[in-house]
């Protein structure tokens, strides 16, 4: 059974006066150890729908099964976070402690892990996420992509399967996305179930499945190659590819006869080379 | 009107352990209507070189000419100043206080002398240009908005002073496509009816795209000063201090490589797309030739 069962849910938003539906019939199932990436502009639901993994919010209809537990089950609640770590936009908003190493000790403490291991899961954390030599630092001196990865640090010291990323790059430069990047795809690599909420075309290039969602419905799936060939599905959500790909739709559009769809740029220059 | 630095400086904290030059000894003249990019890795001073521009912080040594008046001088208008350079600061949305969205938006024009009658045009006109429905949105708090609707009524506020120079500091910094494509249109839209842009940027696809003129902070020193094209050129001394070249620069770049010609003025998509047609067909018509 996969790890992520996602059947049919809904939700909606209910303010004074009103209720914004949000997510209608959205079905996902993710594989343990798969890398998932959600993307859609603002009001697509994308960062709802991540909201439905770890029981922040619960469907009005439908069913999230996460491991095989249903987040309507409030007995469940605290498993299924154990399960599903979340991290999210902003790293100012996520950091509680005035040194790195007590940030990352406070999730493990709060569900009573004896203090020896709380040392040694600290420890492990800040080493997956290269931030080892900052333990004893005060979080607000690092820069955003230092701070986003002791967030991180704190997620894995929970000991997830899953681990959901709510546009985890949108407030970093260049540098800090990058290292968020390379940090996800470690983590990725050593077997963790990743979720990446993003409106970075070029960041979903890196998942195995790209997901694309417009106004609360998933609207395409696929592989990153499978997606960014289907201009219209990237336009009919409001996004666009990114430079290399853009160029590919433009030139096939004028005739030129390339290959598949080029992830990376190296490839649209070699199908380029190619045919010149 | 032009904006001039001269030989500019500026020092945090000076005297203390922590002492350290923002900005040292930048020169820099940006004549009405440029459209001007400002790049430079984070900590290279570019956030406080704008803030010396619009008079936000006063400089160690140095100064800031604006149509060759020192803005320092006793006498200089400060609050011709305020009317006439916007800042739109990094995450603005951050700064919206107001009781109500109109009122947020007002606040700038009232502040600046703008006469009562004006006020609520100046708002109307501000979240047309941000695409905020008026009706629907003026009395509503700004914090119930979304976080995309925040930074268009923050932006809004700028506008609706109706500045001469706008100052943007990383303007689309986490916004969705559309969110940007949004931005960015307007922007260019405001420079070509005169208002003069400075924008930091990390996109370096839009500067490609819309910039006529970028400048280069490193370590708090001016290191390069010209068109985007002859910018994005030096590939190797970019990469050198922590920055990327636009993607359509680095794909003619790796063509070039390859032994392809592709003009090294090649930054935008359009000139790209045009590059690779005339290189795949001159190659189809060799063939057709040898046939």
């Amino acid at each position: 059974m996969a790890i992520v069962e996602v059947n049919d849910i809904s939700y909606s938003y209910t303010g004074e006066m009103s209720v914004t539906p949000a997510l209608s019939g959205v079905s996902l199932s993710v594989e343990k150890g798969a890398f998932v990436a959600v993307i859609g502009h603002n009001g697509s639901g994308k960062s709802t729908f991540a909201r439905h993994i770890n029981a922040l919010f619960l469907p009005v209809s439908g069913k999230v099964l996460i491991n095989g537990m249903d987040t309507q089950d409030e007995a469940k609640v605290w498993d299924i976070r154990k399960c599903a770590g979340m991290v999210f936009q902003n790293p100012d908003n996520q950091l509680v402690a005035t040194i790195v190493e007590e940030d990352v000790a406070f999730g493990p403490e709060n569900i009573g892990v004896p203090s020896e291991e709380i040392r040694a899961r600290v420890d492990e954390a800040l080493q997956q996420v290269n931030m080892i030599e900052f333990k004893e630092r005060a979080p607000h001196m690092l820069s955003g992509g230092q701070k986003q990865r002791v967030a991180i640090a704190g997620v894995l010291a929970m000991r997830p399967d899953i681990i959901v990323f709510d546009e985890p790059t949108a407030m970093l430069d260049p540098e800090g996305r990058a290292e968020v990047l390379e940090t996800i795809r470690k983590l990725n690599g050593e077997g963790k179930t990743i979720l990446l909420i993003t409106h970075y075309m070029e960041e979903a290039l890196l998942a195995d499945t790209v997901v694309v969602m417009t106004g609360g419905r998933i609207t395409k799936t696929g592989t990153p190659r499978e997606v960014f060939a289907d201009e219209q599905a990237l336009k009919d959500a409001g996004l666009s590819a990114p430079p290399h790909i853009e160029l590919y739709h433009r030139l096939k559009a004028k005739g030129v006869e390339l290959g598949e769809c080029p992830l990376t740029i190296e490839e649209l220059v070699e199908e380029i080379c190619r045919l010149s | 009107m032009s904006i001039e630095l001269d030989n500019l400086t500026y020092t945090y904290m000076p005297g203390t352990p922590f002492e350290a030059k923002a900005v040292d000894g930048v020169s820099l003249k940006i004549e009405d209507g440029e459209f001007l990019g400002v790049i430079g890795h984070t900590g290279s001073g570019k956030t406080t070189m704008i803030a010396l521009m619009a008079g936000l912080l006063k400089p160690t040594s140095g100064r800031v000419l604006i149509d060759g008046k020192d803005i320092a001088e006793k006498g200089f208008d400060r609050k011709e100043l305020r009317r006439s350079v916007g800042v739109v600061f990094q995450y603005p949305e951050h700064q919206l206080f107001e009781e109500t969205v109109y009122k947020d938006i007002a606040f700038g024009p009232i502040k600046t002398g703008v006469p009562e009658d004006d006020i609520e045009r100046r708002v109307r006109d501000a979240m047309a240009l941000m695409e905020l429905d008026y009706d629907g949105v003026k009395d509503l708090s700004p914090f119930e908005l979304s976080g995309g609707q925040k930074r268009r009524v923050a932006i809004a506020g700028v506008l609706a002073v109706r500045p001469r120079v706008l100052i943007l500091d990383e303007p689309v910094a986490g916004l969705d496509p559309k969110g940007r494509a949004h931005l960015m249109n307007l922007i260019t839209h405001l420079n070509a009816e005169g208002v003069t842009i400075i924008m930091i940027t990390h996109s370096m696809d839009d500067l490609a795209e819309y910039a006529r003129r970028v400048v280069v902070l490193n370590g708090a020193k001016l290191v390069m000063d010209d068109t985007p094209q002859r910018v994005f050129v030096r590939e190797n001394e970019l990469k050198q201090i922590g920055l990327d070249i636009p993607e359509v620069a680095d794909i003619a770049s790796r063509l070039r490589k390859k032994g392809r010609k592709v003009d090294e003025s090649v930054i935008r998509l359009d000139e790209l797309e045009k590059a690779v047609l005339r290189l795949v067909r001159a190659k189809a018509g060799n063939e057709a030739f040898n046939d």
